[in-house]
């Protein structure tokens, strides 16, 4: 009763709007369980483990992006998506210039600080 | 700015010209400053990004500097982790149905309902929070204790209190749903609080991976 009459093209578009977010919630789960999974419960070695972490983790903000936030390629969205590079770049530089900084002074000059 | 009021469409024919959900045709009311606003709104999460980036990057260099405290085995407890991440994720889900709910249906109830039910998991999110960093008390990490404490206790509780900021607006745009119901402002005020859910959730996937499951590995 208290949907409002949609067109056809409204209707397709809301089945499509909520595929996104189910499709979305599905893929962030399964991305979330399985480094959970392996960490508590399979014997990796730490290397493999950290790569695993990673590589979910990375695919699930992407999978956010875009069915959460509806971050997608096309033209008009290209400023939203700009500055998400643009922020990564930023990122890149500062976050990877200080470990390489700091990690290259430990090692050189507090060993015990590396972990 | 006259690429972003251009009208290239979408799939399934609808401008979408802002990030997160559009509200399309039907919502023309306030829509002049809604593209703008948001626009705004998503420059500020990108700077909120290189904010938590950084001190993502600072707890790693600290991650050596336990001082002979307790480091993150003796302090992290996975299933608390595991039980935050799954109320963050699904609370991030719900916001989206109510998000739906702001674009098709004239009604606030099915729409006030998810929100309450967001609310609810944000609020046992920061709740448990609570409980896990008062755990780590007990068991002598506090922030003083060592350059990793310090830069574990200025990254996640940066967040939680993200999180926090968000129930109590999320309480506020409730209050403003009742008094004025859905006009422009409350609905701007939604795709936005929806922006910085989504947003929140995204930062958590970080440290539930780097701080959690990597300090546990």
């Amino acid at each position: 009763m208290s949907r409002r009459t949609l067109s056809d093209a409204e209707a397709q578009e809301r089945a499509s709007e909520q595929r996104s977010y189910l499709w979305g919630f599905a893929l962030a789960l399964i991305l979330t369980l399985i480094p959970f999974g392996v960490a508590a419960f399979a014997e990796w070695r730490p290397l493999h483990l950290y790569l695993l972490i990673g590589l979910c983790a990375m695919v699930q903000v992407v999978v956010h992006f875009r069915c959460f936030l509806h971050i997608t390629l096309a033209r008009n969205k290209r400023e939203d998506l700009q500055l998400i590079l643009f922020t990564a770049l930023i990122l890149l530089i500062m976050v990877g210039g200080t470990l390489w900084i700091l990690f290259n002074l430990y090692y050189r000059m507090m060993p015990h600080m590396l972990p | 700015m006259t690429a972003l009021t251009s009208r290239h469409t979408d799939r399934a024919g609808a401008p979408a010209r802002h990030p997160g959900l559009n509200l399309g045709h039907a919502h023309r009311e306030g829509e002049e400053s809604r593209e703008e606003m948001v626009f705004g709104f998503w420059v500020f999460m990108m700077s909120d990004m290189i904010l938590f980036g950084l001190l993502f990057g600072t707890y790693v260099t600290m991650l050596g500097g336990t001082a002979g405290g307790p480091g993150p085995k003796d302090l992290f407890d996975m299933r608390g982790a595991f039980f935050e991440t799954m109320l963050l994720l699904v609370s991030s889900f719900t916001f989206g149905m109510a998000s739906l709910a702001l674009k098709y249906r004239d009604d606030r109830r099915v729409l006030v309902g998810w929100l309450l039910v967001t609310l609810l998991l944000g609020l046992g999110f920061v709740a448990h929070e609570l409980y896990d960093f008062h755990r780590m008390f007990e068991a002598g990490g506090v922030p003083s204790r060592s350059g990793f404490l310090s830069a574990f206790f200025s990254l996640v509780p940066l967040h939680g209190l993200h999180v926090t900021v968000a129930c109590i607006w999320l309480i506020a745009l409730l209050g403003q749903l009742a008094v004025h119901g859905l006009d422009a402002q409350t609905k701007n005020g939604l795709i936005r609080l929806a922006i910085l859910w989504h947003f929140l959730d995204i930062v958590w996937i970080g440290i539930f991976s780097l701080v959690y499951l990597g300090g546990l590995a």
